[in-house]
Parts: C-alpha cells; sequence; structure tokens
C-alpha cells in the first residue's frame, strides 16, 4: 500500500507528504533512536512519540516510508521544517501506539 | 567512476549541537544516490556513519568523517580528539552508555551504537586512546 492511501485508511493527520506514494510494508514501534537505526525495516511506517528534530534523520537515513506520532503528538516546529526539506513523510495519529500498530498490522502487516 | 578511482568525501561534525546532528550522513547518503549505489549498501553505510557522527556529537566534542568509495567498498573513518574509551570490549556491549540524560531525553544514549555500526559494517576497527581521541573505521562491502 502507498502512503498516501495508509494515510487516507488510518485517518492520520498529514504533516508532510512529499513522498506520498512510496511503497509501504511492515513496521517498527520505537523511541529510542539506536534501537530504531538498528531494527526499522526499510519501507516500513515508524511509529513513534519523539518529536524533536533527530526524528527526521533517522526515518531518512533508516529508509522508512513514513513516520506516524501517536498518542496525538505533535511535532516540533524543527521537526516539521527538517522532515519537508528532507522528503520525509511525516503523519500523525490520536491513537495510542498500540492501537496504531494494530490497524497497520491488518493494512501493510 | 572507472578503474581504481575512488571517491573521497569529507565532513566537519560539530560537537555538542545535536540539533544540526546527522548533517553528515545525509550528505553522505545523497551522494551515494546520485552514484547510483544500491538502496541496501546505502542504508547500511547510513545506519554505521550516524551512529558514528551521534557519537562524535555527544561523546567527542565532533570530529572529521571521511568516506571512501570504490567499486567493491565503502570505508568511513571517523576521527575525534575527545576523551577516548577507556574499554572498548565494555562500550560495544549493547545498552552500555555513558550518555547524559539531556541525551536521553532525545531518544539517544541506548548503548545501540557501537553495536549497530559493528552489525551493519563488514568490518569495524576502533582506534582510542585516552586524552587524545578515538578512530574509527568501517568497510561496507558493496555487493557485486
Ligand atoms: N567517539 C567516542 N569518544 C568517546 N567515547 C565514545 C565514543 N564513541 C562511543 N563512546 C563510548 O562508548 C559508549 C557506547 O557507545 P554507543 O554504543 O554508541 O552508545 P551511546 O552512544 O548510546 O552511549 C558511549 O556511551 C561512550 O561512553
Ligand atoms: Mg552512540
Amino acid at each position: 500500500m502507498i502512503v498516501r492511501q495508509l494515510a487516507d485508511e488510518l485517518d492520520l493527520t498529514v504533516f508532510a507528504m512529499d513522498d506520498p506514494d512510496r511503497e509501504t510494508a511492515g513496521g517498527y514501534c520505537g523511541d529510542l533512536l539506536s534501537w530504531v537505526m538498528g531494527r526499522a525495516v526499510a519501507g516500513g511506517a515508524w511509529l513513534t512519540i519523539m518529536s524533536n528534530v533527530n526524528v527526521a534523520a533517522v526515518a531518512a537515513l533508516a529508509d522508512v516510508a513514513c513516520v506516524i506520532l501517536t498518542e496525538g503528538v505533535q511535532p516540533d516546529p524543527a521537526l516539521l521544517d527538517k522532515a519537508r526539506l528532507q522528503g520525509v513523510n511525516l503523519l500523525g495519529t490520536a491513537m495510542p501506539t498500540y492501537a496504531c500498530a494494530g490497524k497497520l498490522h491488518g493494512l501493510i502487516g | 567512476m572507472n578503474g581504481d578511482d575512488r571517491i573521497h568525501l569529507s565532513y566537519q561534525v560539530e560537537g555538542g549541537d545535536l540539533t544540526r546532528a546527522g548533517e553528515a550522513s545525509s550528505g553522505v547518503k545523497q551522494t551515494l544516490r546520485k552514484l547510483g549505489i544500491d538502496p541496501g549498501t546505502i542504508r547500511r553505510v547510513s545506519v554505521c556513519m550516524y551512529e558514528g557522527e551521534i557519537n562524535m556529537v555527544i561523546h567527542a566534542n565532533g570530529g572529521l568523517a571521511m568516506v571512501d568509495v570504490g567499486l567493491d567498498d565503502i570505508t568511513i573513518t571517523l576521527t575525534d580528539y575527545g576523551p577516548g574509551i577507556p574499554d572498548i570490549d565494555k562500550a560495544m556491549q549493547a545498552g552500555w552508555s555513558t550518555a547524559a540524560d539531556s541525551v536521553r531525553d532525545l531518544g539517544f544514549g541506548a548503548g545501540m551504537g557501537l553495536p549497530n555500526m559493528k552489525k551493519y559494517s563488514d568490518e569495524m576497527k576502533i582506534k582510542s586512546i585516552v586524552g587524545v581521541g578515538t578512530t574509527v573505521t568501517m568497510v561496507v562491502k558493496i555487493p557485486s
């Protein structure tokens, strides 16, 4: 499924979506950046409550298809800028991480 | 790129400033993309380089990152004049970290950086002298 479709299906807030046609499959939940770096799957969705600027670099370098800020977390202004600059798909939801991951699992495995 | 030509990239990494950390790694990623390196190799280099870059920022007051791109491999050399690593075996252990709370609040300092660098590189060497500095060299092979 592509990121734009995923955002529609789960009614996600779009903070930045420079690459809406990126295919996404699988995912990773975590807030410790080195765990994400080491474990996130390329092309997957990354669910986190971290909202600082470093999230953009980690997402880009770990090559995830999109970041989903869960639990209603809003991105810091610097993260928003960086996500736009680096072409990182940055989405959000009021859903708790667990609930969001559950729904994602049904959609993209 | 032809024959034995290798491409050399180098970046000065500023110490302490975590808002700018990752710029060198992002620059390398962009260059590797332009060179047509495969996404899997780019990702491995990115993980190794980013973890090393972050370590220079948070543990060593910055340093120099050099990346050398050949046809068969990419070599990353990170040199700093920070405090050095007293016990490298301990530093390599998953979860071991001396990072400050302020750094942990941002999601760093999980003690997984060096293990990630080891996991995603084909060769890794650490030379460190306490009070002098640290040089980390990593080689990522490009699948043919
Ligand atoms: N370049 C460096 N200079 C000095 N100490 C370092 C350096 N790199 C790593 N270390 C030491 O090794 C420890 C483990 O590093 P790492 O696995 O990257 O975990 P983290 O950075 O999360 O603490 C660090 O907490 C630090 O004490
Ligand atoms: Mg580290």
